[in-house]
């Protein structure tokens, strides 16, 4: 093996060239080491059987909720068993993904804690993709498919009048609400950079915007409204993109045209993440264990 | 006899340090009271009754399951003693002069004595500002109140012993979490108030240990008629007899536990 050492190595690309490459890198490596963990954690397979199986039951258990709900209400705000189920499993289907992607994050302060964040920040990739993919855990895809199983009955029960439009547009409206799922989760976690044991207080954005987002927003009344539209933008996940589906006007009066800013707010909310990020990264000082 | 009052002490004295955390905690909770809270006076605006509860009864409901959610841990966090069963640790447990159980209960119920007096008592105030819940009129009911809180505490105590002790066995109790930790909840009556569901199965919940750490507690506060026997005494012979008899199981199965182990790592 000592020749391997003795060859001059391929040079180091020039940090600015090769764009492709900047951008697959990241993701080759977010792959690589979540297979990585994937296979670690699955020494244990009946933890992970049964881990997913949990996972999967923690979805319908919620989702069961807003169907004892809406079966005792009949309706709620004028939206039916099946609308409910649709904004309840949309919303769910969202958050579950984000979660998968990027939940991990929410043990940043662990990583402080510990001085693993020291370890992850001389490796030469990326401390956040090490973050997300440490222990990976698979099991969360247990919560994204009935998710997505659910959506895909309550589509189907719904009167929805598809055209062109919404067919092509769907898949927008989902993965802005993936993105913009994940950034609140990076945002939230991002506040353990400044108060080392505030991932609870996170949790109030996160496992507390799922149950949020799980029922008809206008529920909660105009005030709560505008801030999950405008402040931290819980509303593009699940709801907004169901009154598209489902050509309803906002009940709450906001307008109409707000559905269709959910890549734009993506964009923003990822940004205003990644911003967040950058900053507590830059003000992190190592606990020195 | 010393030994395990120390214990507590010591558990008390342990959570009392992380005060961000407790304080992060009772925000959460009562983020998560408004929202449950919310969801339920839209559901019984709609619905005034629902076999015996009203929106007083449920909203109330909601506050006293995010009062205790943290002290009776039926979602978590698990005891300390299932990572020391993998590591091996659990061997220092155990050439201890004193019983295995005992240390962890001691230790726990420090841990939920601070968690019930500063953040489940906090979170109940929240919700007596922000909502109008029915509150009990006489200091004697508070007391049976805590009486039932207490008991709750020991059956939360028991159950997740139960869960660490199955470590013993299969090692890494996280895949038993995942699915206890998940179902527990529903059973307890902290996803929705076992009211909500048909008799028959809230009947059933009703008699298993979880319900006992959530439900019955909040029926107790609430003084409800669906309690075991129609009334508080009926409410709080169910869980004595849980906390009973679950601890009896806890030690026979950790003398069992202890008979085969064999302490891995080194």
């Amino acid at each position: 093996m000592a020749d391997t050492f003795a060859r001059p190595g391929p040079r180091p690309a020039p940090r600015w060239g090769r764009p492709v490459e900047r951008l697959s890198r990241p993701i080759r490596v977010y792959l690589l080491l979540a297979w990585t963990w994937s296979r670690a954690l699955a020494q244990y397979p009946a933890s992970l059987l049964l881990m997913t199986l949990g996972t999967s039951l923690g979805a319908i258990a919620e989702v069961f909720a807003v169907f004892v709900v809406f079966r005792h209400a009949g309706a709620l705000d004028g939206f039916s068993l099946a609308e409910g189920l649709l904004i309840a499993g949309l919303a769910s289907l969202m958050f579950a993904t984000a979660d998968m992607l990027m939940g991990m994050v929410e043990g940043l302060g662990q990583h402080i804690r510990t001085g693993s964040l020291d370890v992850m920040l001389v490796r030469p990739v990326s401390p956040l993709i090490q973050i997300i993919t440490d222990r990976f855990a698979l099991r969360r895809l247990g919560r994204v498919i009935p998710a997505g199983v659910i959506t895909g009955i309550a589509l189907h029960h719904c009167d929805i009048d598809w055209t062109l439009g919404k067919i092509l547009f769907l898949p927008v409206l989902l993965v802005s609400g993936v993105a913009i799922a994940a950034a609140i989760w990076l945002a939230g976690s991002c506040l353990q950079f400044f108060v080392i044991d505030a991932r609870e207080a996170a949790n109030s954005v996160t496992y507390g915007g799922q149950a949020l987002t799980e029922y008809p927003l206008s529920i909660y009344g105009k005030g709560v409204v505008t801030a999950v539209t405008f402040a931290v933008p819980l509303a593009f996940v699940g709801w907004q993109p169901v009154l598209y589906l489902l050509d309803r006007p906002d009940p709450t009066g906001l307008p109409e045209s707000l559905r269709f800013a959910s890549p734009f707010v993506a964009v923003l909310a990822c940004t205003a993440a990644a911003l967040l990020w950058r900053l507590g990264l830059r003000r992190y000082r190592s606990t020195g264990s | 006899m010393r030994v395990y009052p120390a214990v507590y002490i010591r558990g008390l004295r342990r959570y009392s340090t992380y005060r961000a955390a407790t304080i992060a905690g009772i925000l959460t909770n009562s983020v998560f009271g408004c929202i449950n809270a919310a969801v339920l006076i839209a559901l019984f605006s709609v619905r005034p009754e629902i076999n015996g509860y009203d929106m007083g009864d449920a909203v109330t409901q909601v506050f006293v399951c995010q009062a205790l959610i943290a002290t009776v841990a039926v979602m978590g966090p698990p005891l300390d003693l299932g990572e020391r069963v993998r590591t091996g640790a659990v061997g220092v447990d155990l050439l201890r002069p004193v019983s295995l159980m005992g240390w962890w209960l001691a230790e726990d119920l420090g841990r939920a004595t601070f968690s019930l007096v500063f953040r489940g008592t906090p979170t109940f105030l929240v919700g007596t500002v922000l909502f109008d819940l029915v509150l009990p009129k006489t200091l004697g009911h508070w007391a049976l109140v805590l009486v039932s809180c207490a008991l709750a505490a020991v059956i939360g105590f028991a159950l997740r012993y139960l869960y660490e002790l199955a470590g013993f066995w299969i090692l890494d109790t996280r895949g038993i979490w995942a699915i206890v930790g998940m179902l527990g909840p529903v059973a307890a009556g902290m996803l929705l108030p076992l009211a909500l569901y048909p008799p028959a199965v809230s009947g059933v919940l009703r008699a298993l240990p979880w319900a006992s750490t959530i439900q019955i507690p909040a029926e107790i506060l609430l003084g409800k008629e669906s309690l075991p026997g129609g009334s508080i005494a009926g409410g709080l012979a169910l869980q004595a007899g849980w906390a009973l008899g679950l601890l009896l199981l806890g030690a026979w199965i950790t003398s069992v536990a202890t008979r085969k182990v064999v302490v891995q790592g080194g």
